[in-house]
């Protein structure tokens, strides 16, 4: 099999075929990262442009890293551009940088729908790496990579995703991904950061930390965008922490044997006490390294490769 | 000058015409309408100009009572020249537009000047609104009867909302006292800011952010409550809400002077449309969940809603061409405005009388203007419509300045054919027409 599409901008019409074949291809992919000379010859003269909009280290680093253990050629732009401080448009930046003739664009974008432009106008690949509020779908991808090898199957899991839901493209991506894989997702969160109608999306609403993770087989705890939000929302982190910090006791809650994730970078204290973060159950390093594998993997289906 | 319409389908609700007749023009005035108006003979010149208008529909010239022209100010966008020309091709012998230009019409200089634009362009009858506010801060109140003088006729921060009901109030009772009336921008922006789209699941699921239908219902609840007691009149543009229009209907019921407005786009449109991130989509109020724009019908057909207007919003492709959260709001409606409305003809929610007091009666009755009417001796502002004709809108082709259009390469059935200003044709879709 291999992936018919050109971009990869959100997991919201991604079949299950498609996601099984990005997660069997990143498998085989993540024995690279464990060899004394990683890389391999692959990609080669293959051009990947990581554009980065939005302040990114982990995400870009990621990017760069399997870009490069596949051997193509990564390029790394940094920029900012808001409404005010009107720069070269996006659609200039695109044009300008396909006449380059490279293979794959990479965006992180603060606006929602700003690869969608970019795979409306170009004829290269473009992956969304987070754009706004809407969709990150390679973090969703390596999340569920993560829960495969964790837990052996996604089908039948509960799992429970707590933060700020709104203003989160992690939250968006996992819960298309993870109920289109048969888990029984429930969000999390302060009640003015639920979205609205996010039930249609098949998960299950749960204000209250303690409910939400009863038998929980995994716990997805979303960083706390205080900068996304728009003036105040939430009275004040302590506040929040006191209600939907995953501390050792709320931790009791969930199965035993349940995983703690997180996209990172964490607050530690806020919403994640740091003996959880650097507890047994948890697996947000394994999450990072996976992250390479399935960008390399991506990038590699992308460029017409076959698992 | 003679001009002389035969055999068209009269429709003119105000003298509750509906019936094939003649209509003869004579010094740009409505001379006759009557059956079988003997036309002028052959071989000698009458200066009588015959127009064949079988099976086509002639009515009172239509009147957009909500059009930004942005000139001042913006002539990149649209001027009063292109607005205007895009007004008499959409089949639009008259237009109102609003103050958000630059400078703000909130003196009569402004005024004056966009009236002598228009005079210039002689094209389409301008109907200048003027600010309720001064610079559309929402704090002083602009000099309205100066502004009166100068030939405006209606006030609205249009754009903006009057944010301060102590501000609202003092325009009402002010502006009813002059019989200017007050159209109301209903946005309640502590619950707007930010905002990009109707908030709905489809929001949630774009991850756009979302605008509350609460944000118009509360200040249409507040400016009815505000006239009903003061005693005063108030418009409310664009409705696009389920709530406003309930809103408007009991305010009528209870017998408070309110009238309302929409726009094609609130009818025709769902926030689904959205899931393209086409900027052109992106106008204020949003384009709304299918409840509402089926509420939105319902207040067309029953009345509550009395004017379909297209709120016409030029915007370049320097505002529109960019990330969905940077681009500006509006979309231009004057070229769509009528095929998009007679589809509501089609589909038998309103007749095309209706249409026609939405259009034409209604605009100028509420803005206390000439027009909406064929009666015998009033200047001959007069629309002819083909009903049954298929077209399809392509936005190069139109003769405004801007392409913000979102309903590029629909396929829309009836078309201007003809439009005529004090007896003048203004606009001919065919030369073959004359």
């Amino acid at each position: 099999m291999e992936l018919t599409r050109k971009d990869i901008l959100g997991l919201s019409d991604f079949s299950v075929d498609e996601i099984n074949l990005v997660l069997d291809t990143a498998e085989s992919f993540r024995e690279i990262s464990t060899r004394t000379i990683k890389k391999v010859p692959t990609l080669r003269g293959i051009t990947v442009i990581n554009l980065f909009y939005e302040a990114s280290t982990r995400t870009r680093t990621s990017f760069e890293i399997a870009a490069k253990r596949l051997s193509a050629d990564a390029i790394n732009i940094s920029t900012s551009t808001s409404s005010v401080t009107k720069g070269e448009t996006l659609a200039d930046t695109a044009k300008t940088l396909e006449a380059m003739s490279p293979d794959i664009i990479v965006i992180r974008h603060a606006c929602a729908g700003a690869p969608h432009i970019l795979a409306r106008l170009l004829g290269q690949s473009i992956i969304n790496a987070g754009d706004g509020s809407h969709e990150h779908p390679t973090q969703a991808l390596l999340d569920m990579l993560t829960i495969r090898q964790k837990k052996g199957t996604i089908e039948g899991l509960k799992v429970v995703l707590v933060g700020d839901i709104m203003n989160s493209r992690v939250a968006r991506s996992n819960m298309y991904g993870l109920t289109r894989m048969g888990a029984r997702v429930t969000v999390c969160g302060p009640a003015m950061l639920i979205p609205r109608g996010v039930e249609g999306m098949g998960v299950t609403v749960e204000t209250n930390m303690q409910k939400a993770l009863q038998d929980a087989d995994v716990i997805m705890m979303l960083r706390m965008q205080f900068e996304r939000q728009q003036g105040a929302v939430f009275p004040s982190v302590r506040e929040y922490a006191r209600l939907f910090c995953l501390t050792v006791p709320m931790l009791e809650e969930a199965r035993d044997d349940a995983i703690v994730m997180h996209p990172g970078p964490i607050n530690r204290g806020i919403e994640i006490a740091p003996e959880v973060a650097d507890g047994f159950r948890s697996v947000i390093l394994d999450q990072v390294t996976n992250g390479v594998a399935v960008r390399m993997a991506l990038l590699y289906l992308l460029a017409g490769g076959r698992q | 000058m003679k001009l002389l319409l035969k055999g068209g389908r009269i429709v003119d609700p105000s003298q509750n015409i509906d019936e094939t007749l003649d209509l003869l023009i004579e010094d740009g005035l409505v001379a006759r309408i009557a059956p079988n108006l003997p036309a002028p003979e052959e071989g000698r010149d009458s200066g009588t100009a015959v127009v064949d208008l079988e099976g086509k529909t002639v009515v009172p010239g239509l009147f957009d009572m909500h059009t930004h022209l942005r000139e001042p100010g913006h002539e990149y966008k649209e001027t009063i020249l292109s607005g205007t020309a895009a007004a008499v091709a959409g089949g639009f012998t008259a237009v109102a537009c609003m103050a958000n230009t630059n400078p703000v019409n909130d003196n009569s200089s402004v005024t004056d000047f966009i009236l002598r634009k228009a005079a210039r362009a002689d094209l389409a009858r301008v109907y200048p609104v003027a600010a309720v506010s001064r610079k559309l801060e929402g704090e002083i109140l602009t000099e309205f009867s100066d502004l009166k003088d100068a030939g405006a006729v209606a006030l609205s921060d249009d754009g903006n909302p009057v944010a301060s009901a102590g501000l609202m109030r003092r325009a009402l009772e002010y502006a009813h006292s002059l019989s200017l009336p007050v159209i109301s921008h209903c946005e309640d922006r502590s619950l707007t800011e930010g905002g990009a789209m109707n908030e709905s699941f489809v929001s949630t699921e774009l991850g756009l952010p979302g605008i509350p239908t609460i944000a118009e219902d509360i200040m249409a609840a507040r400016d009815i409550a505000l006239a009903e007691y003061t005693g005063t009149t108030v418009h409310i543009a664009h409705v696009s809400t389920a709530a406003t229009v309930e809103l408007v209907r009991n305010a009528k019921r209870r017998g408070i002077s309110v009238t309302a407005e929409t726009a094609p786009h609130y009818f025709t449109l769902t926030d689904e449309a959205l899931r393209s991130y086409s900027t052109d989509l992106k106008v204020y109020p949003p384009i709304r969940g299918p409840k509402d724009r089926d509420a939105v019908i319902d207040g067309l057909r029953d009345g509550t809603i009395d004017v379909i207007a297209s709120d016409h919003a030029p915007h370049s492709s320097i505002e529109k061409d960019v990330e969905f959260a940077y681009a500006a709001t509006g979309l231009i409606g004057l070229e769509t405005s009528l095929g998009l409305s007679l589809a509501m003809v089609e589909q038998g929610v309103i007749s095309i009388s209706r249409l026609v007091e939405a259009m034409s009666v209604n605009p100028a009755r509420i803005l206390g203007v000439p027009g909406g009417t064929l009666r015998t001796g009033t200047a001959a502002d007069v629309t002819v419509i083909d009903i049954t004709r298929a077209w399809t809108v392509d936005k190069n082709a139109f003769r405004s300045l801007s392409r913000n259009c979102p309903f590029h390469g629909r396929r829309l059935t009836g078309k201007c054919l003809m439009t005529i200003v004090g007896g003048v044709i203004k606009y001919r879709e065919d030369a073959r027409l004359l």
